[in-house]
């Protein structure tokens, strides 16, 4: 019989193609904008992934997120490194500078210098030029994104260069009136936020700030083998009462200040509802005037004898393959949007969990779809059957 | 065409042979306070195995009522009323509809079948309810259309077959598994009147092999020919029950008269 059942749901095109588009929609809008907001979400701590793998984040204790600017003493870095468990831990600075290009247009940029000696904390994939190039004299690394972008040439000195746009190795660009030279590009994640990033020494980089008192904005700490996390972070926190985050922690506080400050998660839940809801009402409304269409067949079907239990497993055998097909068909389209556009400028991110939220939704519209058609199918008086 | 059928119209004691349906007193009101509608106000009837008891009467006069009670889809208010010894009231609800589900078959006025499934699937139905297989189901479906003229169109879906070959389609789903109650609510009204002649003489003629009783609620008085017996039913009871039409409107009965 519940072959009989989708094939009287199949049979009948407008309605199970209706059916499927509304519960396709609300799963393409559900993952979709879950997957932009994933995506967006990642890109505000992208710093934090991009910055190769320390145990922990050592920070102020009042710091509310990773581009907050609360310096620390430089002292500090060294009460970190006689904590126990502790096998090493370098400075790192980050801040704000004002930034003159080769051909003379000005921005601001964020400047990251990581520790002179070791230069740990500098990105992993640097593309022209090494890492190791950082050691010459006012020597930078800047974005691969954005060296024909926001750092390109233009104008006369475009020109001049016979037309080149890319900025290159041996450029020379002026941080706060201090000459520097581009000594090499690195590759990062899209970040949420916009301001081009210029990686360079520890010294340097505060050389390019105006001078202040408290010039340490982070402390990267490697622990020593089998200590436990967690614990090091309160014999850190315990020593110098400052705050140390694994870099999960620390991802989850950026996130956390930006859903707790900011309208982004009201908007995609927003969004995520109204998918929910335009899903439920289309799939269910559409399901719904499928079994009242269908409602002397069912009265038959009673008559001739089917029960109850065998009815309820034919609308749910029917509401069933709509959700399963519609969940595919969403989540395929997601995909393919995030095929597309993926590479661009779009955040896009479909983690499994996503899929798992998405795919529950479904349900849940699924059995709201069919809960009313199946009271419908059960209150049925197989009486009707003789009724013109 | 109007031939008189195989059978000629025979009247049988209550003595001779056992009886299939047995109601006294049946009554049944729709509606509560001043709209109540007393469709059925004290029914007394028998049906006997092996005949094709007809039920006519003016319209609203309670014939679909009485048959939808004797078919276990409506309760009846008070009275007894049991099929083949089984009283509905007294089974649970799981109970009478696997009963109906084996001892009745339906043949309905508008057909009812199922437009997206073939006319073998529909016929497969009542089967597949009695935990046939699929393939014997079908198979056994087939048969049954082959039977009724209908075998080389078992792909077919039932909007592509005239009236008279969905009712024919119908009345297999009707008898395919066998049961030993067969109730119609007009089936020949849907029908000109030829081809419902042809229904009736399949009805009769499938339908009264084996020792079936058969139950036909109609309008129709050009097919009185082919009932074993008539009960005649005015406001809510049975005031008549005769061997043949003449004896219920005289040798010069009209259409009009039923
Ligand atoms: N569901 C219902 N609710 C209220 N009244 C009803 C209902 N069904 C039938 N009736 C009334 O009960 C009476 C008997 O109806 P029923 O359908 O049994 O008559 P019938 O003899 O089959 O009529 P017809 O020949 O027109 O089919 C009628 O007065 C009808 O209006
Ligand atoms: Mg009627």
């Amino acid at each position: 019989m519940i072959r009989y059942a989708l094939k009287m749901l199949m049979g009948d095109r407008a309605r199970y193609l209706g059916i499927l588009v509304g519960v396709a929609f609300a799963s393409l809008l559900i993952t979709q904008q879950g997957a932009v907001f994933v995506g967006l979400m990642e890109r505000t701590y992208s710093f934090v992934s991009d910055t190769p793998a320390p145990d922990l984040w050592v920070v102020d204790p009042d710091l509310e997120h990773h581009a907050d600017s609360k310096p620390m003493l430089k002292q500090e870095l060294y009460r970190v490194r006689g904590v126990e468990g502790v096998a090493w831990a370098v400075p790192m600075f980050k801040s704000f500078t004002k930034l003159r290009l080769p051909d003379g247009r000005r921005c601001g940029c964020i400047v990251i210098g990581v520790d002179d000696e070791t230069l740990i904390g500098a990105p992993a994939s640097i593309s022209g030029g090494s890492g190791a190039d950082l050691r010459l004299a006012d020597a930078v690394l800047v974005d691969e994104a954005d060296v024909s972008g926001k750092l390109g040439l233009t104008g006369n000195l475009a020109a001049a260069l016979g037309g080149r746009t890319r900025l290159s190795v041996g450029d020379v660009l002026e941080l706060n009136d201090h000459r520097a030279v581009v000594a090499g590009t690195f590759k990062i994640q899209p970040s949420f936020f916009w301001d081009p990033v210029i990686y360079t020494t520890f010294t340097r980089a505060v050389s390019y700030s105006p001078s202040e008192r408290k010039e340490l904005s982070f402390i990267l700490v490697k622990a020593a083998p089998g200590t436990d996390l967690g614990a090091l972070a309160e014999r850190i926190h315990a020593a110098t009462g400052l705050k140390a985050y694994t870099e999960q922690g620390f991802k989850r506080l950026t996130a956390m200040y930006i859903l707790q400050k900011t309208g982004i998660l009201i908007n995609f839940g927003i969004a995520v509802a109204l998918g929910f809801i335009v899903g439920t009402v289309v799939a269910g409304q559409t399901f719904y005037n499928f079994t009242m269409e269908n409602l002397k067949y069912f009265g038959a079907l009673k008559a001739l004898g089917t029960s109850n239990r065998q009815l309820v497993r034919m609308v749910l055998a029917q509401a069933g393959v709509v959700g399963v097909l519609g969940y595919g068909l969403g989540v395929g389209a997601a995909s393919l949007f995030g095929a597309v556009l993926g590479g661009t400028a779009l955040a896009f991110s479909l983690p499994w969990q996503l899929l798992g939220i998405s795919g529950g939704a479904i349900i849940v519209i699924c059995l709201l779809a069919a809960a009313l058609s199946m009271r419908r199918v059960l209150m049925l008086e197989p009486g009707i059957v003789f009724r013109g | 065409m109007s031939t008189v059928p195989a059978q000629s119209p025979r009247t049988h004691s209550s003595s001779d042979r056992a009886t299939a349906v047995h109601c006294r007193g049946v009554t049944k009101n729709y509606g509560t306070g001043n709209s109540t509608v007393r469709a059925l106000r004290g029914i007394d009837l028998d049906v006997y195995e092996g005949e094709l008891l007809m039920l006519v009467g003016p319209s609203g006069c309670g014939k679909t009522t009485l048959i939808s009670v004797i078919a276990g889809v409506l309760d009846r208010d008070e009275g007894e009323c049991s099929v083949f010894g089984k009283d509905f009231s007294a089974l649970s609800s799981w109970e009478r509809t696997r009963f109906r589900g084996e001892t009745i078959g339906f043949v309905f006025q508008s057909f009812n079948l199922i437009p997206t499934l073939t006319i073998a699937e529909n016929v497969s139905v009542p089967l597949l309810l009695n935990g046939v297989d699929r393939k014997a189901a079908l198979q056994r479906a087939k048969e049954m259309l082959s039977v009724v003229g209908l075998g080389d169109r078992v792909n077919d879906t039932p909007n592509r077959l005239s009236g008279g070959q969905q009712q024919r389609v119908a009345i297999s789903r009707a008898l395919v598994h066998n049961p030993r109650l067969v109730v119609c609510d007009e089936p020949t009204s849907a029908l000109d009147h030829e081809t419902g002649h042809k229904v009736m003489e399949l009805l009769r003629g499938v339908a009264m092999s084996g020792n079936r009783a058969l139950v036909v609620v109609t309008h129709d008085n050009r097919i009185f020919d082919f009932a074993d017996r008539i009960a005649h039913m005015d406001d809510g009871q049975v005031d008549k029950i005769v061997g043949s039409a003449k004896e219920l409107y005289g040798p010069n009965m009209s259409a009009q008269q039923a």
